[in-house]
């Protein structure tokens, strides 16, 4: 209830402020719905959020496989940590724009670059969290399923993963929000299509009810994942401990 | 160097650890158990029994194969299967009851072949439990049907009994008593409680302080689990006079 009454008031004061003002650069949140709508209709917005929706979804695919990989065995071994602790720091150290920049030099202004771009940025950051989840496994744990004999399959899934799950989790919440702010950047940069290129197009003509149009759509859409698809996720995943003693 | 070799079920089961260091926090390396021989014969139980500090789960860890950093060779029994039961239960706490027993069972095997062990540990109506449900007790006896259910050619138990109040314990006591008598498995206990031991064992086995090794070796009159009072006195006595005063806090009640 607090939540719908503050975003109410938010938009009650944007509607304000926007017929005071009388100004193109501030639309009023009528105009934007309609804009929101209209496109909608001609699928031109759909379009466009599919287009980056996909991006996120194979940078984030890729940065979580690669990172959990590397963080998991950067955790586990000693050897690895102390020689894949350079790389990590330069990659956490690079600003996204000259990685991206490099992407699209390095590779071409095509999608690959473009995902190849979004994963790097995000790799170190899903590397160093799951190394932290990996260095505090429960050696105990470890002894147990040793001792059962366990496949690496079982214990994996069984004794590793459900370990990991919290850290993964936060992973996933800081990345896709992380995520899907570098696909815009990357898509204004040197994409054809996608929320990016709209808000940049847009920018160039100063046209303030469609970035607006474009970015809430596009928040509202990353919110509803957060909420139907990570939280559930999280909450299902952490069912046990509600009913522990 | 260390080396494990398996046989028929119905041979013994043999520890013998030359040596077996570790590196302190200072980098020396210290010795823990040097010249350590231990015979369990096929399908006895024996006990462990030493004071704290001692290096007895060490050896457990060595007997169990989950730390083959030692100098010396163990013989384990039949197909080599294990059960153990660790001081602490080390239950899944993602995983209720159920998946923590199904999970040690082959692919091709159901929950339902362990009705019996369940039944016989009172196990039955907390199988949908998460471990964090149940008590100290109860987990301890998932972790007991746990390593019965891998129908084991031996048995590892360290302190199941520790932490537990005087009831529990011995229903437990006694319910083991039942369990390794009916499966036929050859099982090592460690402790440092000597009723335990001499309630429970063919066998005992002392050991001695840093490095160690057995001490004193004592077998024990049949039948195990069923002594009465006065015997386990009279045994308790002779113990009193045989185990060296150098082990001045192994429990002499």
């Amino acid at each position: 209830m607090a939540k719908v009454v503050s975003l109410a008031v938010l938009l009650g004061l944007w509607a304000l402020i926007a017929w005071l003002a009388q100004s193109p650069l501030l639309p009023s949140p009528m105009s934007v719905g309609e804009m929101i709508v209209a496109d909608t209709r001609s699928g031109e917005l759909p379009f466009q959020m599919a287009c980056t929706l996909a991006r996120v979804a194979a940078a984030f695919a890729i940065a979580f496989t690669l990172g959990v990989a590397g963080g998991y065995a950067m955790g586990r071994s000693k050897l690895i940590d102390r020689y894949a602790d350079p790389w990590l720091v330069v990659l956490l150290n690079l600003p996204a724009l000259v990685i991206i920049i490099f992407a699209y030099i390095w590779i071409g202004l095509n999608e690959t670059a473009a995902i190849v771009a979004v994963a790097l940025n995000k790799l170190p950051n899903v590397i160093v969290v799951t190394r932290e989840g990996a260095r505090s496994l429960d050696p105990a744990l470890d002894d147990m399923a040793q001792a059962f004999r366990f496949t690496w399959q079982s214990r994996l899934r069984n004794v590793v993963l459900p370990q990991l799950a919290p850290y993964l989790a936060a992973v996933s919440r800081s990345g896709l929000s992380i995520i899907w702010k570098i696909v815009l950047v990357v898509e204004l940069l040197g994409r054809p299509n996608g929320v990016g290129f709209v808000l940049g197009s847009s920018f160039s003509l100063f046209d303030m009810t469609r970035i607006l149009s474009y970015a809430i759509s596009f928040v509202a859409l990353m919110l509803a994942i957060e909420t139907f698809l990570v939280q559930p996720l999280e909450r299902r995943t952490n069912r046990w401990r509600r009913n522990a003693a | 160097m260390n080396d494990v070799r398996t046989a028929g079920a119905a041979t013994p089961l043999e520890i013998r650890i030359d040596s077996k260091t570790y590196v302190s926090a200072e980098g020396k390396p210290v010795e823990v158990i040097r010249d350590l021989r231990l015979q369990l014969d096929a399908f006895s139980f024996g006990a462990l029994i030493g004071p704290s500090g001692c290096g007895k789960t060490t050896i457990l860890h060595i007997a169990a194969g989950l730390d083959p950093n030692f100098i010396g060779e163990r013989r384990i029994p039949g197909r080599g299967r294990l059960g153990m039961v660790f001081q602490e239960p080390r239950l899944l706490p993602w995983r209720t009851v159920a998946d923590n027993l199904r999970l040690v069972l082959s692919p091709d095997e159901s929950l339902d072949k362990l009705d019996g062990l369940i039944g016989t540990l009172g196990l039955g109506a907390h199988l949908s439990h998460y471990p964090g449900e149940l008590s100290l007790g109860l987990a301890r006896r998932v972790a007991i049907a746990r390593a019965f259910a891998v129908r084991p050619d031996f048995l590892l138990l360290d302190e199941p009994f520790v932490s537990l109040d005087v009831a529990v314990a011995a229903r437990l006591r006694e319910e083991l008593t039942t369990l390794t008598q009916r499966e036929r498995v050859t099982t090592l206990l460690v402790t440092h409680d000597l009723n335990d031991a001499i309630q429970l064992a063919d066998k005992l086995f002392f050991l001695s302080t840093r490095p160690a090794s057995v001490a004193v070796e004592m077998a024990l009159p049949p039948p195990r689990g069923a002594r009465s009072k006065a015997t386990i006195d009279e045994i308790a006595g002779e113990v009193g006079a045989r185990v060296p005063a150098y082990m001045p806090d192994v429990a002499r009640t």
